[in-house]
């Protein structure tokens, strides 16, 4: 096992297997899902083909061709300004919001064109969690609750709160508090809330962004754990910029530089051997 | 120390003393106010005050009921009209609003804002007492209605703007369409602003009597309905101060301590609320 | 999915997706709608308003045209109307009571801050605020039993005896006139001034005062020298806004004034404002010649406090980019 010392050295031609061992060798806290399954066996959530995004003139994002597979931790890293976020916000048209935004290509979410659905429907399949805990000035029942009721959800609220809170790992720290303001809770807790609550419309999909930047390293295992968890029910976009958190929680990873991709793997392939010597540069920190 | 330092140093001290007593006067000028209408009105206020209809001149005793029944129901006009107009204005120009077209509104409510408030009545003389022939509650609630929008506009747009953007995206991104974003998250959580804004927005238009003159006019007894002239408190300080009786005279200052109690007492308690929610939790 | 509850149903992708798509593009498009027309409504009401003046006053606009301004001659009887005796008064009163005014509210604000610990200056503040909204009317009212009293029994005789040389300050006095107009405008007009001045001297940005007592200036320099001269063109602002205020203020000057449509000499003599005017006379004007003509009086004075608040916001809005352009 190459110490930290071999990582770092000068030498840029060092052979991929000593440079990238490190990362690679972390004890893997959760059994990566693609090991022992070959990729074609695997469903088709997101499939991606030539994005474009444009921010005014400034172009974000280069002809992005990525597909993204069912009920697996996807991580998109790279360093700022990348367009990881972009790319982030594209799944579910949260770029629209933008004004001067402006989107090209084709991304198909099971098949369907998202850009021909219904966006309000798109949303509601395709959660977000985002980098810094928005609850709203509700109580935490209340911001549960609150996507199912704008949904016109027709069946028992407090069981779908309570369903939703289990699945955010945060149901025993609030059962009794439920009409407590969300305020009142910690950082961690209160990012919780806010899967809890983009987790109580029952997404195929949530995607986070950079959503433990914000969090102690506690609560960002207890959330990676989470979404261990539940990833068996949802398929999961991660972005971040933590290398390690990539490493240790997604089973596929995707490199972003400039708004272009550069390189997709199944992440120990990546963190192990990666195929393109920017991301090898990146990953063992030679830039971001 | 040289000489000119001393100097400097004199100055520094003389006009940080010129300029604090210019505060002071006007800070005393304020208590002066107060103190002189609590000193004059106070000794009026009755229960009577509060209930009977003016006496005939020269008759002591009556009271301003009518004047104050009045100006609520102004009041409330006024509220009816201007609160639709000016909170849902906001919200277009916080929300919705295009480039040039909410530039156009923006500056049409700040020129509104600032036309004296004896031309609104004017306005509404022609637009409201002409046709109708009469003046009326309608015409007056109009004139102040008319007067609460330019408030209350800038102040939704202020508290809207003022709601942080995750919150809206956070609403979105579950799912919730703009309408409903807005009504269900964004409202909400500038409600409090919002009200607030109304309501320093009603307090200063009780206070108004130019607009009234020539719209509301004036009623020595009750008016029914709203289609009559009104009395308002405002409008009789303004009568009876410039009239030659003592007795009028004394209503006038009691009338005067009562509506300077309603607006300073909405201003303080208003701003008090402002500056707590100011501290708005992370 | 694994979840043991169906959450949320979801709409079939059928026919009923267009309904339910529909439903939801109108529930927008409706609230666009409904904001936009109260939106526009604004800007309605104030375009009717200004054509209500403007077609009101036609009459007498064209029966006197610009002689309306430079005839002193108010005659409802003979239908003779001019102007000058309003413009007089109004302009003189605001002239007064805006140097009276900005010298204590500049120097208000400047104490305020400046000079004053924060707490103080925030408290100070808002007791200024609350003099801003003390009804006009209330003003009047302490107008008529302080401040009339007041000239008639010190202020004037001993201008009289003092100044009474000069033309300006020939009595008698009875108390109500110009002069008395103008000292209620004037405590009308300060806290407008103190309150915009003070949020002015605070736009500007830390590192000009800094550098200045980094230098050995004192407050008072740092103060004179540096800040005000940065926040100059909105203190203009203020006093442009102040002199608006002045120039519209209704009530409190009609109960103080004296109600003469005359030009006199004197600062101790009854006057008229326009604003006076229009609230005394417009329930008694008979005949459409009389109406019309006090409404070109009020047209003329939305005019002036629209080019006066226009040229103040635009001063204001100019010192605050120069200090943002700096922050």
């Amino acid at each position: 096992m190459a110490s930290a010392g071999t990582v770092r050295s000068a030498d840029n031609m060092s052979t991929p297997d000593n440079s990238m061992s490190e990362l690679g060798a972390l004890p893997r806290k959760f059994p990566i899902s693609s090991e022992n399954t070959s990729v074609s066996d695997r469903k088709l959530r997101f499939k991606v083909s030539g994005l474009k995004m444009f921010y005014g003139q400034k172009q974000a994002l280069h002809s992005i061709d990525l597909e993204i597979l069912a009920n697996v931790v996807t991580a998109l890293i790279g360093p700022s300004g990348c367009g990881k976020s972009s790319f982030l916000r594209s799944l579910n048209r949260m770029t629209e919001t933008v004004r001067h935004a402006r989107i090209e290509g084709e991304i198909l979410l099971d098949g369907q064109n998202i850009m021909n659905m219904d966006v309000v429907k798109l949303r509601r399949r395709v959660g977000m969690v985002f980098q810094r805990p928005n609850p709203f000035p509700k109580s935490i029942f209340e911001n549960v609750a609150y996507g199912l009721r704008i949904n016109g959800y027709k069946g028992s609220l407090s069981d779908s709160v309570e369903h939703s809170l289990r699945r955010a790992a945060l149901w025993d720290e609030v059962k009794d508090q439920l009409h407590k303001s969300a305020y009142a809770l910690s950082g961690g807790q209160q990012q919780r809330l806010c899967i809890a609550r983009a987790l109580a419309v029952d997404p195929e999909v949530l995607l986070l962004d950079e959503p433990c930047s914000a969090l102690d390293p506690v609560t960002t295992a207890k959330i990676e754990e989470l979404l261990f968890q539940l990833k068996a029910s949802c398929t999961i976009v991660i972005v971040t910029h933590n290398m390690q958190q990539a490493a240790r929680a997604s089973d596929f990873t995707a490199f972003l530089l400039e708004g272009k991709l550069i390189e997709y793997q199944p992440t120990p392939k990546l963190f192990t051997t990666p195929s393109d010597p920017r991301t090898e540069a990146y990953i063992t920190g030679r830039f971001g | 120390m040289s000489l000119r330092t001393a100097w400097r140093k004199s100055v520094n001290v003389i006009m940080l003393s010129l300029t604090g007593a210019c505060t002071l006067v006007i800070i005393s000028v304020l208590f002066f106010i107060l103190g002189y209408l609590i000193w004059n009105g106070g000794k009026d206020i009755s229960w009577d005050f509060f209930t009977k209809l003016p006496a005939p001149v020269g008759e002591p005793g009556g009271g301003m009921a009518n004047a104050i029944v009045g100006s609520g129901k102004l009041l409330l006009l006024a509220m009816l009209f201007g609160v639709p107009i000016g909170v849902l204005g906001g919200v277009y120009l916080a929300e919705f609003g295009g480039r040039t077209f909410g530039f156009l509104v923006r500056y049409t409510t700040d020129l509104l804002n600032g036309v004296p408030s004896i031309i609104i009545g004017i306005f509404a003389y022609t637009v409201v007492v002409v046709p109708m022939h009469r003046f009326s509650a309608l015409a007056g609630g109009f004139a102040l209605g008319v007067m609460t929008v330019p408030i209350t506009v800038r102040s939704t747009e202020q508290f809207l703007r003022a709601v942080p953007n995750p919150l809206r995206e956070g609403a979105l991104a579950l799912g919730a369409s703009k309408w409903k974003s807005i009504v269900t998250v964004i409202l909400p959580a500038a409600s409090s602003g919002i009200i607030t804004g109304i309501m320093l927005a009603l307090a200063r238009v009780a206070g108004e009597t130019a607009p009234l003159l020539f719209t509301a006019f004036n009623n020595h007894y009750w008016s029914s309905g709203w289609n009559q002239p009104v009395s308002s408190l405002p409008v009789m300080i303004y009568l009876y101060a410039l009239s030659g009786y003592r007795d009028w005279h004394e209503q006038a200052w009691a009338a005067g301590l009562v509506l300077l109690a309603f607006v300073l007492v909405v201003n303080v308690s208003t701003r008090l609320v402002l500056s707590r929610r100011t501290s708005v939790p992370r | 999915m694994s979840s043991n509850v169906t959450v949320v149903k979801r709409a079939p992708d059928s026919g009923s997706v267009r309904a339910f798509l529909h439903k939801l593009a109108v529930g927008d498009a409706v609230a666009h709608l409904i904001t936009l027309v109260c939106a526009a409504s604004i800007v309605l009401i104030t375009s009717v308003l200004v054509y209500q003046l403007w077609t009101n006053s036609a009459l007498s606009r064209h029966a006197f045209g610009w002689h309306f301004w430079t005839t002193q001659a108010w005659d409802p009887v003979f239908e003779h109307f001019g102007a000058l005796a309003f413009l007089y008064g109004t302009v003189v009163t605001s002239v007064i009571a805006l140097a009276l005014a900005v010298p204590v509210g500049v120097g208000a604000a400047i104490f305020l801050a400046e000079l004053a610990p924060p707490q103080v200056s925030d408290m100070l503040a808002f007791v200024i605020d609350l003099l801003a909204a003390v009804p006009s009317v209330i003003y009047g009212l302490l107008g008529i039993f302080v401040v009339v009293p007041f000239v008639r029994v010190y202020l004037a005789p001993f201008l009289e005896s003092a100044l009474g040389s000069l033309p300006l300050f020939k009595g008698p006095s009875y108390g109500v006139g110009i002069l008395t107009a103008s000292l209620v405008l004037t405590i009308m007009i300060v806290p407008f001034i103190i309150s915009v001045s003070r949020e002015v001297l605070l736009a500007v940005p830390r590192e000009q005062r800094e550098a200045a007592l980094a230098l050995g200036a004192t407050r008072w320099e740092s103060t004179i020298k540096v800040v005000v001269p940065y926040a100059r063109a909105g203190i203009a602002g203020s006093i442009f806004l102040a002199m608006a205020r002045a120039l519209g203020e209704t009530m409190a000057v009609t109960m103080v004034i004296g109600n003469e449509p005359r030009i006199a000499a004197s600062l101790l003599a009854p006057g008229y404002t326009i604003a006076s005017v229009i609230a005394n006379e417009f329930t008694e004007a008979t005949g459409s010649m009389y109406l019309s003509a006090l409404i070109e009086l009020g047209l003329v004075l939305f005019l002036v406090t629209f080019i006066l608040n226009g040229l103040a916001r635009l001063l204001i809005l100019a010192t605050e980019q120069r200090g943002g352009s700096h922050a």
